[in-house]
């Protein structure tokens, strides 16, 4: 990000009110509940799908219905009533309010906190406002640069007609349709998501975001990303955003494939802040996702999420490190309040000869909240020299909540060298002294305290998520200490 | 037929010959009932994914052994902590040997399961104790099923036990095929202290299935040291469940040292119920062949104020495969609990596999729990330093997995142990260490 200067990010962030633009689907329609061949038929044929993208997801359906939800995970919810779920809904045009005085003042005061302005505030409220003329061309502008380095960057529907040789290639290679439950359904009817490809050698001059892209709106709950880092090049993908979002989508089942060729570098970083259902832990969203990202030769994958919202989490950004010196890595901060539950981890599948893989967990837990890390290292018998170094720390908050670690590690090769680290405890009595004797408030202090917990991954995040993350974390933990 | 349904037949017969009281009969015939539903576990239950009993199951195991012929003492001496005096409790193809035991009901009882469920004097014990705490799994309610013959350790209050007591348990093979199941029941009441040492030796190459249930009872200011010293042939394997109740301010320390068998697995289960507890559990593995050996440990923290730790350490050669499965919970009420798991790995050989799941699971706030795994290789500079002082490779090798695995003798009680466990490791590495400790 040698270009991308300071000077660019406050340019970038006096326009960013305008970088929402407003897409209006004139023929809003959707489908009827439940799920069938015909409805999968229907999906492909709305998109104007070609034929064998028609038959992949018809094959995912077919897969899906031999299989049953996986039960492993340590989370316990009322299971989705997957005949009881509209499949396809087109972009939600219609605005929920007429004025920002209707909207949910709590969630205003959310979004002041986290710095969001007016504009951007009633946009993510679904609140109806006049098209912001500019927003087309900061879009355009974006476009623009990207296509003169050959990066294409589009939602995986425009993708599927403009560029099939690349989709047909890559998509399901990573995760194929068979992976799991929830992996065969996205595959069948997933409504859209975005595809990136980054030609040999290029270097992606800015991150790329679903922030900056126009007619991104609502993509549904089944998502489907697909980024593909050619030879020798490097793109920083940011997905989600910080400020919440009320879904009403109950069950999201997105898949992420990343594919890092030769000496290629991919950094995925996630914030998710999705409905996490009450105080009382009524509602909320499902959050199921497989993330998955393949390193050939050289190429490094990083993941960074920081996950506060959903009510129920069940997502583990792995990476298959196949090609020899490639290298994996998992920053992660899971924050539960609530009745909120999380199980999520990684998998670093070690195959090739000097491959590193580093996995930095933090969860905090509070209220009546369960947090889990659920991890595998594998080193198989042919990957020499193999190092993995893993450290998963749980902060509790309070008597009620609980924090898990499942690390599984299993290794074949003598020449591999892992460790793995865990620690429990809670915020020192000691350390919120030591700030209440400097004048700083507990609850101040706690933020502060959190805050150093989870420097190590907040660091990884690109600057001006960091800045939001970290605001984040402290409404997400706002009220759970006494 | 299948062993499963074997063992269901040979259970009505098995209920003719022993003569019991109703009690332990129910609890029986529950047992049989629990593990008809389950059978034998398999690699799709979570404890079970790295440890499949697939290849051992198929043999044709007998269950009732015939009688056997007497053994002499100095042909198995070796297999004996035979340097101290001891307690001894001796079955030779699961029957009781009374000629190699030294058994005891002065002051404390060190006798029979056998005797124990048949006497009315030991019926308030065995009411109160008795399948109270090994849980419902499949392979605990087989032995419970079958439960006839084992340990009886019974230790009064503000009792200190002089000397240890050891438990060993002999195969002739005088069976193609043999499957034991022995059933031990200690409980060790108030201030007392009790060293125990347990073992089990196949003496030939017929395959043996050990199926061993261990209940443990340390009540009131306790102190058990327990020591399972588990060397078997390559035809041997088992299937050991340990059971530890504790009592307030109790302490409890399981050493497992595992240096050969086919198979081996070790479910240890603690239960801390009380304040103030201690629990500790240690284990060297060293192996090699195609032999494995699964740890699978359980802490139960209940009650507050706590603590326990665990230090594995592993050596795996060959195309051994090694598994530690730990698990801590800490609950709710069971504030201001320390816990400490290690589990350290080297691996010799490239066809040697070590699958690893320290797993913890906490719902106190103010805790302290960590736990920590490595897998590695040895100190390349420890290597050089020892070579450039003249020390051949093998030695070097040898003295720096020693030292690896060394701290584990550290809370070992009994010196003629520590020397037994020392002189065991020198060889399995193949090294004179030229030092006894």
């Amino acid at each position: 990000m040698s270009k991308y200067t300071e000077d660019d990010l406050r340019e970038e962030l006096k326009t960013k009110e305008y970088e929402y633009g407003f897409y209006t689907d004139i023929e809003s329609e959707t489908f009827p509940n439940g799920l069938n061949e015909d409805i999968v038929r229907a999906i492909s044929k709305k998109k104007e799908e070609p034929e064998w993208m028609t038959n992949w997801r018809l094959e995912a359906f077919k897969v899906w219905k031999e299989m049953t939800e996986p039960e492993w995970a340590n989370v316990h919810y009322q299971k989705p009533d997957f005949q009881a779920i509209s499949y396809y809904s087109a972009p939600n045009s219609k605005p929920k309010y007429d004025s920002i005085d209707e909207v949910d003042p709590e969630l205003l005061a959310t979004f002041e906190k986290l710095g969001i302005s007016l504009d951007e505030q009633k946009k993510l409220a679904g609140v109806a406002m006049d098209v912001v003329v500019d927003s087309v061309s900061v879009a355009t502008t974006f476009k623009k640069t990207l296509a003169e380095k050959g990066i294409i960057f589009m939602s995986i529907s425009e993708a599927i007609q403009e560029h099939p040789e690349l989709v047909k290639k890559y998509i399901g290679t990573v995760v194929p349709t068979k992976d799991n439950f929830y992996a065969a359904l996205n595959s069948a009817v997933f409504s859209d998501g975005s595809f990136c490809y980054i030609p040999k050698g290029v270097r992606c001059p800015m991150e790329l975001s679903t922030y900056f892209r126009i007619n991104q709106a609502g993509t549904g709950q089944f998502e489907r990303t697909l980024v593909v880092a050619d030879e020798g090049s490097y793109v920083s993908y940011l997905e989600g955003c910080t400020a919440p979002s009320r879904d009403e989508n109950q069950l999201h089942a997105a898949v992420v494939e990343l594919i890092a060729l030769d000496d290629a570098e991919i950094k995925y970083s996630t914030v998710q802040n999705w409905y996490p259902g009450n105080a009382e832990g009524k509602g909320g969203v499902y959050n199921f996702v497989t993330k998955r990202g393949l390193c050939e030769k050289n190429a490094k994958i990083s993941w960074t999420q920081v996950e506060t919202g959903s009510a129920v989490t069940w997502k583990y950004p792995s990476c298959v490190l196949k090609g020899d010196n490639s290298i994996g890595e998992f920053y992660s901060i899971a924050v539960t309040n609530n009745y909120q539950q999380a199980d999520t981890g990684t998998k670093m599948i070690h195959l090739g000869k000097n491959t590193k893989s580093t996995i930095i967990s933090k969860g905090i837990s509070a209220g009546k909240s369960q947090n889990s890390y659920r991890g595998l290292v594998q080193i198989s018998s042919r990957a020499e020299n193999a190092r993995n170094f893993s450290q998963c720390d749980s902060l509790l908050m309070g008597n009620e909540c609980g924090a898990h670690t499942f690390p599984y590690i299993e290794a074949k090769n003598k020449s591999a060298q892992i460790e793995h680290e865990a620690t429990t405890s809670k915020i020192g009595e000691d350390q919120i002294f030591y700030c209440n004797q400097r004048g700083i408030d507990t609850e101040k202090a706690i933020a502060l305290i959190v805050n150093g917990f989870s420097k190590d991954v907040l660091n990884k995040l690109p600057m001006e998520f960091a800045v939001e993350a970290q605001k984040l974390l402290e409404i997400s933990l706002e009220g759970s200490v006494g | 037929m299948e062993l499963k349904e074997k063992l269901v037949s040979s259970f009505m017969a098995f209920e003719n010959t022993v003569d019991v009281d109703s009690s332990v009969h129910d609890i029986r015939i529950d047992a049989m009932k629990a593990f008809e539903a389950q059978g034998f576990p398999h690699k799709k239950l979570e404890a079970w994914k790295y440890t499949s009993l697939k290849s051992i199951l198929k043999h044709d195991f007998s269950v009732f052994p015939k009688e056997n012929e007497a053994l002499d003492y100095k042909d198995i001496k070796k297999y004996f902590i035979h340097d101290i005096d001891a307690y001894k409790i001796i079955f030779v193809d699961g029957k009781y040997s009374s000629h190699l035991s030294a058994t005891t009901h002065d002051g404390i009882d060190v006798c029979l399961m056998s005797s124990a469920l048949a006497k009315p004097k030991y019926k308030v014990i065995i009411d109160n104790y008795f399948n109270k705490i090994a849980t419902k799994d499949g392979l605990s309610s087989l032995n419970t099923a079958f439960s006839a013959e084992g340990a009886y350790i019974h230790i009064p209050k503000n009792k200190v036990v002089e000397k240890p007591i050891q438990i060993i348990h002999f195969s002739t093979g005088n069976e193609a095929a043999l499957m034991l199941q022995p059933r031990n029941l200690i409980v060790v009441d108030e201030n007392s202290h009790v060293q125990i040492i347990e073992r089990h030796q196949s003496l030939t190459e017929n395959p043996v299935l050990t199926n061993s249930v261990t209940e443990i009872f340390a009540n009131k200011r306790a102190i058990v040291d327990y020591y399972k010293i588990q060397n078997d042939k390559q035809s041997a394997s088992l299937i050991d469940n340990t059971f530890v109740n504790q009592k307030q301010e109790s302490i409890a320390k399981v050493h497992t040292f595992s240096f050969g068998g086919k198979l081996t697995r070790n479910n240890l289960n603690f239960y801390q119920n009380g304040e103030r507890i201690d629990s500790t559990m240690k284990g060297i593995t060293i192996i090699g062949d195609k032999q494995h050996v699964d740890h699978n440990t359980l802490v139960h923290h209940i009650e507050p104020n706590c603590e326990s730790h665990q230090d594995y350490k592993g050596i795996f050669d060959a195309n051994s495969t090694g598994v530690f499965n730990g698990k801590v919970v800490v609950e709710k009420e069971a504030q201001k609990t320390n816990a400490f798991q290690a589990n350290n790995n080297i691996l010799v050989s490239d066809k040697a596999t070590i699958n690893t799941k320290p797993q913890l699971e906490i719902f106190a706030d103010d805790v302290r729990c960590t736990h920590g795994c490595t897998i590695g290789q040895l100190d390349e500079s420890a290597m050089f330093y020892l070579r450039s002082r003249g020390i051949p490779e093998k030695e070097a090798r040898g003295l720096l997995m020693f030292a690896f695995s060394n701290n584990v003798l550290d809370s070992v009680k009994i010196p003629e142990i520590k020397s037994r466990i020392t002189k065991l490791i020198a060889q399995k590495l193949g090294v004179n260490i030229g030092f006894d400790l």
